[in-house]
């Protein structure tokens, strides 16, 4: 690295979202709005440099996502090589379009890890969150693929209004499937998950019965499950470190090789991001204007520039406050402290009150403009 | 599915999991348990502990290993041992 980049932390971890194009439907979806066709998807030999360079600039875990990265046919070709690289490899998956084959064959090439989402404990409901008839079936299959090929799996579900009241159930199905981690997520507002926040959106009585239930559950359950607990925003008093701090710890890369500092940054309007066909890893992390915007303390304003906690969560999260302040460099209105935060409460509150009626849990399902299935 | 003991009985072979990995770092110039998203730097101490945990030797042998090898007392050792080991088998990092 160079001189002046010895300041800067190496980045921990590498997401590298392969494909937008999913099977999956469900509201509440991290990725922008503005889904990235197949045609501008980055070819096999330029993910493969991005990983090379992923490892030679520090980065330890990959986090093959999309999308589906199953969409990707040189899905395998690629996992070799991030092997090969040394990067612990994990792959983000819906498990639709994996078959009991193809995870042999990605184990073969050296895996590391699998996380399986979940949208429910009932099949019904799952796939209606999901909008894909047969998910929860086929998924209860992908599981058990993975253990028997000994893979470690992780299960991960999304909380919000249809299922909250079985957050616990996910986390005791999480057992059955033969995890040894669960991630219990409740909704954070962004992209699909904010056109749709009316209908994902639970009471507070809701929320604080599923998170007292699961942290039941994550005591009772230690040694068996480790259980990795995400609670609602819009009900908490201090905010996430969001991305464990801009430009700090964690690469995204979209399909078609935009690098950002955060999956939603795009929401921010005044960022430009570099893409990774032009810049090299490296030089994106040290000096790409996007991941210098919020970089350390500097750009910090009050509540957050004399706030004790500014090292602990550094601010909240940026597109969060742009989202509901419309400045990106306000504390994250999640915080107590900000002036806004009173406005947070009356959204949620407004939001539950709208929701009681049937039609708004009707979803906005993601999807591509021209829907095109996995293979 | 396996429920992961947490006590570390005499007897029992320690070893790391699939998906559970330490790794010298070249960049950080540092030893890492890499595990799903979680990096957990190590000690020296931990770094010559968990290097030996694989599955044949026993909690014992590893004790014994590193008493002779870095001549100390061999019931400060156990300790150190125990303790690092049942606390990464609560965290589902180490099988014991």
């Amino acid at each position: 690295m160079t001189a002046a980049a010895e300041k800067i932390d190496r980045p921990a971890g590498l997401l590298a979202e392969l494909s937008h194009r999913c099977p999956l439907g469900c509201a509440y979806c991290s990725n922008p709005l503005a889904l990235e066709a197949r045609e501008s998807e980055l070819g096999t030999e330029v993910w493969k440099r991005v990983f090379s360079e992923a490892a030679a600039l520090g980065v330890l875990h990959v986090h093959l996502s999309g999308g589906e990265p199953a969409s990707r046919r040189d899905l395998s070709e690629i996992v070799a090589h991030c092997a090969k690289a040394g990067l612990y490899t994990n792959l983000i998956t819906s498990g639709i379009g994996l078959t009991d084959e193809r995870i042999t064959e990605l184990a073969g090439c050296g895996l590391d890890h699998v996380q399986l989402s979940i949208q429910d404990s009932e099949p019904a409901p799952a796939d209606r969150i999901a909008g894909y008839e047969g998910a929860f079936a086929r998924k209860k299959m992908v599981a058990a693929w993975v253990t028997k090929e000994g893979l470690p799996l992780t299960i991960n579900a999304v909380v919000h209004r249809s299922n909250v009241s079985r957050a616990g159930k996910m986390v005791e199905l999480a057992v059955q499937l033969g995890a040894r981690r669960v991630e219990i997520a409740h909704t954070q507002y962004y992209g699909w998950a904010m056109l749709n926040r009316a209908a994902l959106m639970p009471s507070l009585a809701e929320a604080e019965a599923a998170i007292a239930e699961v942290e039941a559950l994550k005591t009772r359950l230690s040694g068996t499950i480790v259980v990795d607990h995400v609670i609602p925003d819009y009900y908490a008093r201090t905010p996430k470190a969001c991305m464990g701090g801009w430009g700090k710890r964690i690469i995204n890369v979209t399909p078609s090789g935009k690098a950002l500092p955060c999956h939603a940054a795009e929401t921010i309007p005044e960022l430009s991001f570099w893409n990774v066909q032009d810049h090299a890893l490296e030089d994106i992390w040290t000096s790409s204007p996007s991941f210098n915007a919020f970089r350390g303390l500097s750009w910090m304003r009050e509540p957050c520039r004399s706030c004790p906690r500014k090292e602990i969560d550094f601010g909240g999260c940026r597109c969060q406050a742009f989202a509901l302040t419309g400045e990106a460099r306000n504390a994250d209105p999640v915080c107590h402290l900000s002036p806004h935060h009173g406005r947070v409460q009356e959204i949620a509150r407004n939001l539950v009150q709208v929701g009681e009626g049937d039609h708004a849990l009707r979803y906005n399902y993601r999807r591509m403009k021209a829907h095109e299935p996995a293979q | 599915m396996t429920t992961g003991a947490t006590t570390a009985e005499s007897g029992c072979t320690p070893r790391l999991p699939r998906g559970v990995r330490l790794k010298y770092d070249e960049t950080r110039a540092e030893w890492l348990l890499l595990a799903p998203e979680r990096v957990i730097k190590a000690d020296a101490i931990a770094a010559e502990i968990l290097k030996r945990c694989d599955g044949t030797l026993t909690l014992e042998a590893i004790v014994d290993d590193l008493a002779r090898r870095f001549t100390a007392d061999r019931a400060r050792v156990e300790q150190d041992v125990r303790a690092l080991l049942q606390d990464l088998a609560a965290k589902r990092l180490v099988d014991l």
